[in-house]
């Protein structure tokens, strides 16, 4: 299953996702980059930003990739990372996509994520292509 | 004191619109976005509260307001300003005096507390066990032991395990009560101090990694096996504090098991991986539910749940980018 994500100059994400046994993007660091249009079904991993209470949780850059509406139907699920120092905001941002975007929210890990958050989320991840896989026969 | 107080040796006019590394303009945004101060939080409301409180519940959580008191007092008049001549750039400089500011305001707001639900005894008396208590002091000496020495790196692990381990043997407590419907505007204080705390050991963990790009492998393994040993060190004297403290109201296993959890975290905030296994890091649910409202949802593949997510009070968001 394809992982896309966003990871900022703190690269967290990023490691998380390079442990992975699947194959990921990343989405560019820049908003005025081009975003990537991806034409298979993908999960995504996203970090919370913000600002202020409500403001800024989704990464503009991942705004940007869902935007694409080709994105967005290819969209399987969200996974959330995060900080549960952050209160009732913690992995914001994911319950966000998934919420606008109505699919589910898949999983939620915290910084780096531990080698427990690896093996659920590969596993979670093997299972999703099964689940998928029988749909489409 | 006969030491050489350091200073940046030259400083140039701050330009926010050249800004060198991102991170320090996000960083700056955040912290500033979630500045407050005790006196919004309805603290007399908690009044009532605490006179349920037996006598060795009130003597706990007064020591373990004044230990954190200690905590932020060294992190705001030493800690984050013992930073400021290392700092890769000027914004980095004046994080950190956000940084120590709002420690200021934290070391502040527990007297807040204390003021509005104990007696003037009862404040003198936590005041003059926070100088006796030896494992309260030991963490106070193994930490400006660092910031006194010369190594830039080594303050900002310490720093870092200050902010994103220290603190948790006392934060747990006012998660305690509040998961016990206790004290909790002061829960709602701990909270904004608690979020406070993840910017800033995410933000020193950070600056850290990027030091350690500028030095060679050997130096590298010296400051990765230094972390662990003085996480190690520090973990030790945690045990003995957090049995001081808890053994009374037999928490202490409980307390533990929050303090694995958040080791991991300090670690992770230095770009290590976490020590403590899954095992001794499974944290009282209800701890955690007091700490972040949602964090004990199930997420996990199968539950095939949607978003469960119910925001409350603040449901619109302020985004402008969506186009859907």
């Amino acid at each position: 299953m394809l992982v896309v994500y966003y990871s900022s100059g703190s690269e967290y994400t990023h490691r998380f996702a390079g442990k992975l046994r699947h194959p990921s993007l990343r989405l560019p660091l820049l908003t005025r980059s081009d975003t990537p249009i991806v034409g298979e079904p993908f999960v995504l991993i996203t970090p919370t930003y913000g600002a202020g209470s409500n403001r800024g949780a989704v990464p503009k850059q991942v705004i940007k990739f869902l935007n694409v509406r080709g994105n967005r139907d290819n969209l399987v699920g969200v996974i959330g990372a995060g900080n549960t120092n952050f209160g009732e905001d913690y992995c914001r941002a994911a319950h966000r996509v998934a919420d606008k975007c109505r699919v589910p929210l898949l999983y939620r890990f915290e910084l780096l994520g531990t080698e427990d958050d690896v093996e659920n989320v590969d596993e979670g991840l093997d299972s999703l292509c099964q689940r998928l896989r029988t749909t489409a026969t | 004191m006969s030491e050489k107080l350091t200073l940046v040796s030259h400083v140039d006019a701050i330009n926010w619109n050249r800004i060198v590394d991102d991170i320090d303009g996000e960083v700056w945004d955040r912290l500033t976005a979630n500045f407050w101060l005790p006196e919004k939080v309805p603290l007399s409301n908690d009044v009532q509260s605490w006179a349920t409180l037996t006598e060795d519940e009130k003597t706990l959580t007064m020591r373990v307001f004044t230990g954190l008191t200690l905590l932020d007092t060294i992190q705001g008049t030493v800690g984050a300003v013992s930073l400021i001549p290392d700092a890769l750039t000027p914004h980095e400089e004046a994080v950190y005096t956000n940084i120590a500011f709002m420690e200021s305001v934290h070391a502040k707001s527990y007297s807040s507390i204390f003021s509005t639900l104990a007696s003037t005894r009862q404040i003198d008396d936590a005041f003059r066990w926070s100088t006796e208590n030896q494992s309260l002091q030991r963490k106070a000496d193994i930490i400006l032991k660092y910031y006194r020495g010369d190594d830039p790196l080594k303050r900002k692990v310490a720093s870092t395990l200050l902010e994103s381990f220290l603190f948790y043997s006392g934060f747990y407590l006012p998660m305690y009560w509040s998961s016990h419907a206790k004290l909790t505007n002061t829960a709602d204080l701990i909270r904004l101090i608690i979020r406070d705390e993840a910017v800033h050991g995410y933000y020193i963990g950070y600056k850290y990694q990027r030091g350690l790009e500028k030095v060679d492998d050997t130096k590298k393994q010296e400051l990765k096996d230094y972390t662990y040993e003085l996480l190690f060190e520090l973990y030790e004297n945690e045990v003995q504090y957090t049995h001081d403290l808890y053994d009374p109201v037999g928490l202490a296993e409980d307390v533990k098991k929050f303090l694995h959890y958040n080791a991991n975290k300090a670690l992770m905030n230095l770009g290590y991986e976490a020590m403590f296994p899954s095992s001794v890091t499974d944290v009282n649910p209800a701890i955690l539910s007091a700490l972040s409202p949602n964090a004990d949802e199930n997420h996990d593949f199968f539950s095939g749940s949607g978003s469960s997510y119910v925001i409350g009070k603040a449901v619109n968001t302020e985004d402008e980018d969506w186009d859907f």
